[in-house]
């Protein structure tokens, strides 16, 4: 496969056109938003926390293939696990793009079996300008997680 | 079609090569690629000759001031001012500041009316907001045409008296789009106004004489025009500057210093406080010298050649929309498009692995983008380095980006 292949794989095309989870959320949430001001990228979020468990949540915004398809991929594995577990995500998820120092723990013999679609984001690392788009909806999702918590 | 080619082998950049291709350079109303001429001035400046401007009475210092006021004279002559009527300043956003702080400041008072319009550069829009909110004058908008040419048939009710400013783009860096000089500038003297003439994307490529504009002030960057990054001009008629303050005050800017007060030295030099990029302004000298031994002229007939080229290639491509002016003689080579879905994000990312270069987001100019109901768009802009076959490779590979995205 040529990087822009992988970059741009049929998944990512896919969240990217039909964006799971637009919109906003109306019950108790939280609501953030994020923007890469360099290329105009914009992220909203809304989520709702009850219990220390992600029950709903909600997004919109505008942004390239990377973003949004990160952002969607976000909306589908986020939902119904605890906060500290969407932590441990997130923090795998910045392993994987090399956002954060560490090994990459995602396992090549089990495709998905750590973060789902969202490791077919793994191609965006051969792209370095590119890492900041696929970061935006999780730096978001910090965002909004931390005033549960606060 | 005029042809440059060989002008391609002065641009050692250009032999480079960008992902296993050779550079494709269509980005050029970010930034210009700078001719070996340039490179060579600047260099033999900081090899020979490098000493502080001004002050000193030994060799080095005398030629390195030569040099610096040297340079003056030579971007003075290239858009047919005095000499001491140029400013050098960090570029065109310098420029810009200098005239809404140093004559805004002392200007305008509350009630007064600033007008620019919709397509301009954020450099030319956020000092006056921030001039607005010192003075309490007020910003208003001229709006666009459906070629996205500057709306001037609402010019009569919107100029009043309480007009102060007007200040627009020569040529708008997103659609290419020129703008209404005549008409703003007759505009600005019917309603003893000052006008501020955004220069940014219209000195680097087209002929322009400051006697024959009828504008009270010109910015302009080197580095949009073959020259260094760093330094930029402030053309202003004489008397403009001399009711202009420094907005900056320190060193060589002075003419006598007390405790409490100080007097300043003469136009231009009152607005260049510090130690002034002298290397840079010798690039810039080095800079105009070249484009003037091309010739504006064909410089100018050269990039509306090459991009009628573009229009038409790129108006052949399926879901492909360009924004701006259709009409070759209303506009200049920055060309912005959008590709069906495909975000121009993405398009860039895809182009760049084919060695070519454009731009892609909001190029600085939100309110257009906002007026346009667009996030960003995707540029390729045009200089005298580029050929045809540069269009062409932009072509192929926007077509792989439909293939990519499954675009049918
Ligand atoms: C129309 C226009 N105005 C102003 C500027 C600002 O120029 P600089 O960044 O060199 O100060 C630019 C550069 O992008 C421009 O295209």
């Amino acid at each position: 496969m040529t990087g822009l292949d992988e970059l741009y794989r049929e998944v990512i095309l896919d969240h990217y056109r039909n964006p799971r989870k637009q919109g906003t959320l109306s019950g108790e949430h939280v609501h953030a938003e994020g923007s890469n001001p360099s290329c105009g990228d914009e992220f909203f979020l809304d989520v709702a926390v009850t219990d220390g468990v992600v029950t709903d949540a909600a997004m919109r915004g505008q942004g390239c293939s990377i973003s949004q398809a990160s952002g969607s991929m976000m909306m589908d594995i986020i939902v119904g696990r605890t906060v500290e577990d969407v932590r441990d995500l997130t923090h795998k998820f910045k392993l994987m793009m090399s956002i954060e120092e560490g090994d990459n723990p995602v396992d090549p013999e089990r495709p998905g079996s750590v973060l789902g679609d969202l490791e077919a984001l793994q191609g965006v690392r051969k792209f370095p300008v590119r890492i900041k788009c696929a970061d935006l909806p999780w730096a978001t999702l910090t965002d909004a997680l931390d005033q549960t918590t606060a | 079609m005029t042809d440059l080619r060989a002008l391609r082998a002065d641009f050692p950049i250009l032999e480079r090569e960008v992902n296993g291709h050779q550079l494709v350079y269509l980005d050029s109303a970010a930034t210009t690629q700078k001719p070996q001429s340039v490179l060579d001035a600047m260099d033999d400046y900081y090899r020979f000759h490098n000493a502080n401007v001004h002050r000193g009475a030994h060799t080095l210092a005398v030629e390195a001031t030569e040099m610096y006021e040297g340079a003056r004279a030579k971007v003075a002559g290239f858009i047919g001012a005095e000499t001491d009527q140029l400013v050098f300043t960090r570029g065109t956003t310098t420029a810009l500041n200098y005239i809404a702080y140093g004559w805004g400041l002392n200007h305008l008072k509350a009630g007064d009316k600033i007008l620019v319009t919709v397509m301009e550069h954020h450099a030319n829009l956020v000092p006056w907001q921030l001039i607005s909110r010192y003075t309490g004058a007020e910003l208003v908008y001229l709006e666009l045409n459906d070629d996205l040419t500057v709306d001037v048939s609402s010019l009569d009710q919107i100029l009043t008296d309480d007009i102060a400013i007007i200040a627009f783009s020569g040529m708008s860096n997103v659609t290419g789009a020129l703008g209404p000089i005549d008409v703003l500038t007759d505009a600005a003297r019917s309603v003893g106004a000052i006008s501020v003439l955004d220069g940014a994307q219209l000195v680097p490529h087209t002929p322009v004489d400051v006697t024959e504009l009828g504008v009270d002030f010109l910015a302009f960057s080197a580095h949009k025009m073959l020259g260094p990054t760093g330094i930029g001009a402030l053309w202003g008629r004489a008397e403009r500057l001399e009711e202009m303050e420094p907005t900056e005050g320190g060193g060589e800017m002075i003419n006598t210093v007390d405790r409490h007060s100080s007097t300043w030295a003469p136009v231009p030099h009152k607005f260049e406080a510090g130690t002034p990029p002298i290397a840079e302004a010798v690039g810039f000298g080095a800079a105009v010298d070249y484009l003037d031994a091309v010739g504006m002229d064909v410089i100018a007939a050269h990039e509306g050649e090459l991009t009628a080229i573009a229009l038409e290639r790129l108006s052949e491509i399926p879901d492909l929309t360009i924004y701006g002016p259709k009409d070759i003689t209303k506009r200049g080579g920055a060309v912005s498009f959008e590709l069906g879905d495909v975000h121009p994000h993405d398009i860039a990312t895809i182009l760049d692995q084919d060695g070519i270069a454009v731009r892609a987001g909001h190029h600085c100019a939100k309110p257009l983008m906002k007026y346009l109901n667009i996030p960003a768009t995707a540029r390729a802009s045009f200089y005298l380095y580029n050929v045809p076959e540069e269009v062409d490779a932009l072509v192929e590979s926007l077509h792989k980006a439909r293939k990519l995205f499954g675009l049918t």
